[in-house]
């Protein structure tokens, strides 16, 4: 079936499947699963190079060429921080595109709302493609998008959880109320939580501790890919109305007369 | 030598901190000096210092003072966890 690309900062891209770094055993499976993952924008974390400088870097493994790098804020706990981050990495040449997180609480890592609105604002204004991580929250993702958000970016459950798609009537209200893409970012667990999020009409999922924490994280991550495909189809192909009795499929009429 | 009046004349260190690691390192040097003295590649690299980020046209010319603070930051494995 057609499908349009999925739009960000000017660039397509025909992957809705975007994936994390973190949390791998080995920078080879990392490297295995985001091949098999599909997915053409991949997330880094901005951090403090270990000293004496260390001869690896991430990008021995993630080819930047092939994928675009998309620095994230993870740990930013003001807007300052978070913006101040952004422009290290612009500087280090990772690009304009940010997922932007502004972290209000370390125990559940929900957002901090204000600061999110307030640095996606300065980043925009700056020529930065903004991508927040967002609550679930349908006013919030309005006001995000007004402040010039490239995307809204709620989450599914807490980062990191597995718990799954937690309040589907909510992202259902996000999608009815921005025209900017709406990407679920955390809480992603299993192929069928993927699934359920692109079946809403989700433009995209973002998850990295589902593949990376899985046992076999190249399947998972073969999963996720396709998953994240088939929820897709079943949205585009517009699924059958629900009922609570049956309705048989076969006809009714020519039944053979087995009565005596 | 004592360090008794250190707003005269050579001082023999410059007493700087590079992401929280105190070091001292010699009167003069530039950020760019800095990063090779730590072997650290420039690519995808991006450095701050006192909170500021610094160009890559100026590490050649930008030298480090006493008290400065540098951040030497480049992307590590992290994503939506």
């Amino acid at each position: 079936m057609y499908d349009t690309n999925l739009v960000l900062g000017g660039k397509d891209f025909s992957s809705r499947l975007i994936v994390g770094t973190g949390k791998y055993s080995s920078n080879d499976v990392m490297r295995q699963a985001i091949e098999e993952s599909g997915a053409e924008i991949v997330t880094v974390a901005v951090r403090r190079v270990a000293l004496p400088g260390s001869g690896e870097s991430i990008l021995d493994f993630i080819d930047p060429k092939r994928y675009t790098l998309l620095p994230n804020t993870a740990g930013c706990y003001t807007a300052d921080e978070a913006i101040r981050t952004c422009y290290l990495a612009r500087e280090a040449g990772l690009g304009e595109m940010v997922k932007l997180e502004v972290i209000g609480d370390a125990r559940t890592l929900f957002p901090d709302a204000q600061g999110l609105l307030e640095a996606t604002k300065t980043l925009a204004r700056e020529g930065f493609t903004v991508m927040p991580y967002t609550n679930d929250d349908p006013v919030m993702a309005k006001r995000l998008e007004e402040a010039g958000a490239a995307c809204v970016m709620p989450l599914g459950a807490p980062i990191g959880s597995g718990l799954g798609i937690r309040n589907p009537y909510n992202i259902k209200i996000i999608l009815e109320t921005v025209s900017v893409p709406v990407i679920v970012d955390a809480g992603v667990g299993t192929a069928s939580d993927a699934a359920i999020a692109m079946e809403l009409g989700c433009d995209g999922v973002l998850m990295n501790t589902a593949i990376a924490a899985a046992q076999d994280p190249v399947a998972m991550a073969e999963a996720m890919r396709l998953a994240v495909k088939a929820g897709r189809l079943a949205y585009k192909s517009g699924r059958m109305g629900k009922k609570l009795y049956a309705t048989a499929s076969s006809p009714l009429e020519g039944v053979p007369d087995w009565t005596s | 030598m004592e360090a008794a009046a250190p707003s005269m004349g050579e001082r023999p260190f410059v007493f700087i901190t590079v992401n929280g690691k105190e070091m001292d390192v010699e009167p003069g040097l530039t950020v760019d000096g800095l990063l090779g003295l730590l072997s650290i590649k420039r690519e995808y690299t991006a450095v701050a210092v006192n909170r500021e980020i610094t160009p890559k046209s100026d590490y050649a010319s930008l030298k480090l003072g006493d008290g400065d603070k540098v951040e030497i930051v480049r992307p590590m494995g992290g994503g939506a966890r």
